[in-house]
């Protein structure tokens, strides 16, 4: 650049005094340039994500209704969160909820793929469909399940009855409310995951599957060695986006079943709201938000080392 | 031998409708509920209740929704929100598009280490941050204001990640050719970066719009006055307060899809690029 600014001016080669000022003033802007365009950015993220984190910690070492003025009391939150059954019913609640989305999300949004990135009638119409739901907020999506799940007019359990089944009290009962969230999470999900799964196989280049069908490959040879592997960043990518999906879902939980009955379907977020903006137990439930960060963390480093060491030995 | 492989052919064609058949069913079970809510929607309000209620309405009442919007604010929500989401998509667009092209773009100290930062915010679950996030909107005097569900949002991590992997692309020279121009840093990011950045644009333009849209938690906990709830908070009041009203209720949730729906009808492809481009590759 000093080169271009030099040759520009009639003294090429010989700066004066005055091209070594102007060169100088240049250089410094041009530093200060990448700063000055992050810097909106940073600041937000200052204000409203790195320094509530740090706030949150703090808070959570205190006891604090908000009204009150915080009082200092140790780790005591993290103590009385290990003697409470309502978290550990709601821990349970969010393992129970991931293990049983994630893994199936994943399955239905791979079956899809593959079989919609065959040459099909209507393939972009059924894709469509099956990708709606993403677009949908969680709240309408509430809303509406709440609608089909109804105990006594909704549509699933009028067409059970039709048929002779039911009715399943599909929201007033505990076993049954926690298996609609499931399904209604499922219907939001594998779309998610279709379109992850099909940009995956899309980039699978076909001189591999010509190849295997020299050698003979049957088709699921072909799904098992070649297909399956060069997915798995795609995989990887789905499973965590799935646990942290999973491990925060408010809003579908929040307005379709409100947690319960009882405590069925709280999960620790529900926990964490119903913490500090119902009991106002600021830094309780500022404790439990920082163990489900850790939660989050531990499994996020535990897959990406997982990752790791499948790929050293590929 | 030809018997053989027409034979093979024959199952092949089987097993293709077979699984077309299978698809086409998923299909129907996934649109389902959009269907339902629509049904709903503009049923005669008797019929809801009947079990005896047909798949198809027996008559279509369209003023079903006129009466839906003249019982409850939804103009007033649908306002609010709009307002909420156009100001935070100019704002997220366009410090996201600045801060992305510095992260592509420029070498300068701290830099990776900066990104690094940006990518764990990604990290960090909204109800972690959710009791200071509160505090820190409420100290500077946002709650109930539209500032206060923009602002906190307007940082979006996703967005700055999705804008380097793009803009790492473009050419260096470009870039250079323009300096060595005279042209100052701004101009060149006017005039060059952002008119080669326009499908990455309207990835985010898209992508913010449909978060921003489909607020909730952070409008819940920081809109207290109903008169600035959004679509979303809107709907979820409907809920509690009109549970059995299901004619009314889906009437209404049906609007608060309508811009999705636009955008989505009109929009596809990008909703694939922005989920496809974005770090698989």
């Amino acid at each position: 650049m000093a080169i271009a600014e030099n040759l520009r001016g009639p003294a090429a080669g010989r700066p004066s005094a005055a091209d070594a000022r102007r060169y100088w003033l240049q250089a410094k802007r041009n530093q200060l340039t990448p700063y000055m365009f992050i810097a909106p950015n940073m600041a937000l993220f200052s204000v409203f994500v790195f320094f509530p984190l740090l706030y949150a910690l703090y808070i959570s070492l205190r006891e604090w209704s908000l009204i009150d003025t915080p009082r200092y009391i140790g780790l005591e939150n993290y103590v009385r969160l290990a003697n409470d059954a309502l978290f550990w019913q709601s821990l349970r609640n969010t393992l129970v909820f991931s293990v049983a989305t994630v893994p199936m999300s994943l399955a239905i949004g791979l079956l899809l793929a593959v079989a919609l990135n065959r040459d099909l009638v209507g393939r972009t119409l059924l894709r469509s469909i099956y990708f709606l739901p993403v677009v949908i907020s969680n709240v309408a999506t509430a809303v509406i399940a709440a609608w089909l799940f109804n105990d006594n007019y909704g549509v699933i359990n009028t067409l059970l009855q039709r048929i002779g089944l039911g009715p399943v009290a599909w929201l007033s009962s505990p076993r049954w409310a926690l298996f609609s969230l499931i399904v209604t999470t499922l219907w939001v999900r594998i779309g998610f995951c279709m379109v992850v799964y099909l940009a995956a196989l899309q980039s699978i280049s076909p001189t591999y599957y010509d190849a295997a069908k020299m050698d003979g490959a049957t088709r699921w040879q072909q799904f098992r060695y070649i297909t399956w592997p060069l997915l798995r960043p795609a995989t990887f990518l789905l499973l965590i986006l799935g646990v942290i999906y999973s491990f925060q879902v408010f809003d579908l939980i929040y307005v379709m079943t409100g947690g319960g009955p009882g405590f069925s379907t709280t999960m620790i977020v529900q926990y964490i709201y119903q913490a500090a903006f119902v009991s106002s137990e600021m830094g309780y439930a500022s404790a439990m938000g920082m163990v489900l960060f850790v939660m989050i963390l531990l499994f996020t480093l535990m897959q990406w080392r997982v990752n790791r060491r499948v790929e050293d030995v590929a | 031998m030809i018997a053989g492989s027409s034979d093979r052919a024959w199952s092949r064609r089987l097993e293709s409708s077979g699984i077309w058949l299978l698809l086409v069913a998923g299909a129907g079970i996934m649109f389902f509920p959009v269907y339902w809510m629509f049904a709903t929607a503009v049923r005669p309000k008797d019929e809801v209740f009947s079990g005896a209620a047909g798949l198809i309405p027996s008559s279509f009442v369209w003023q079903n929704f006129a009466d839906a919007i003249g019982r409850v604010p939804f103009l007033n929500w649908a306002a609010n929100s709009l307002v909420i989401t156009v100001v935070a998509v100019v704002i997220t667009v366009t410090i996201n598009l600045l801060c992305g092209y510095a992260f592509a773009k420029f070498r300068f100290a701290g830099r990776d280490i900066l990104f690094l930062a940006v990518l764990s915010a990604l990290m960090i679950p909204f109800q972690v941050i959710i009791v200071p996030l509160f505090l820190v909107v409420s100290e500077l005097g946002l709650l109930s204001d539209y500032w206060g569900v923009i602002l906190p949002r307007a940082a979006e991590a996703f967005g700055i990640f999705m804008v380097r992997q793009f803009m790492v692309s473009i050419p260096d020279e470009l870039l250079e050719a323009a300096r060595i121009d005279g042209a100052s840093e701004l101009k060149i990011f006017f005039k060059i970066v952002v008119p080669l950045s326009k499908p990455i644009i309207a990835v985010l333009v898209i992508f913010t719009f449909m978060w921003r849209w489909n607020d909730f938690a952070l409008p819940l906990v920081i809109m207290m006055k109903q008169e600035m709830y959004t679509v979303q908070l809107g709907l979820n009041l409907l809920r509690g307060q009109f549970n059995t009203e299901w004619t009314m209720i889906m009437a209404i949730a049906l609007l608060s899809l309508v811009p999705m729906l636009i955008i989505f009808t009109f929009f596809q492809r990008y909703f694939v690029q922005g989920i496809s481009g974005s770090g698989l590759k």
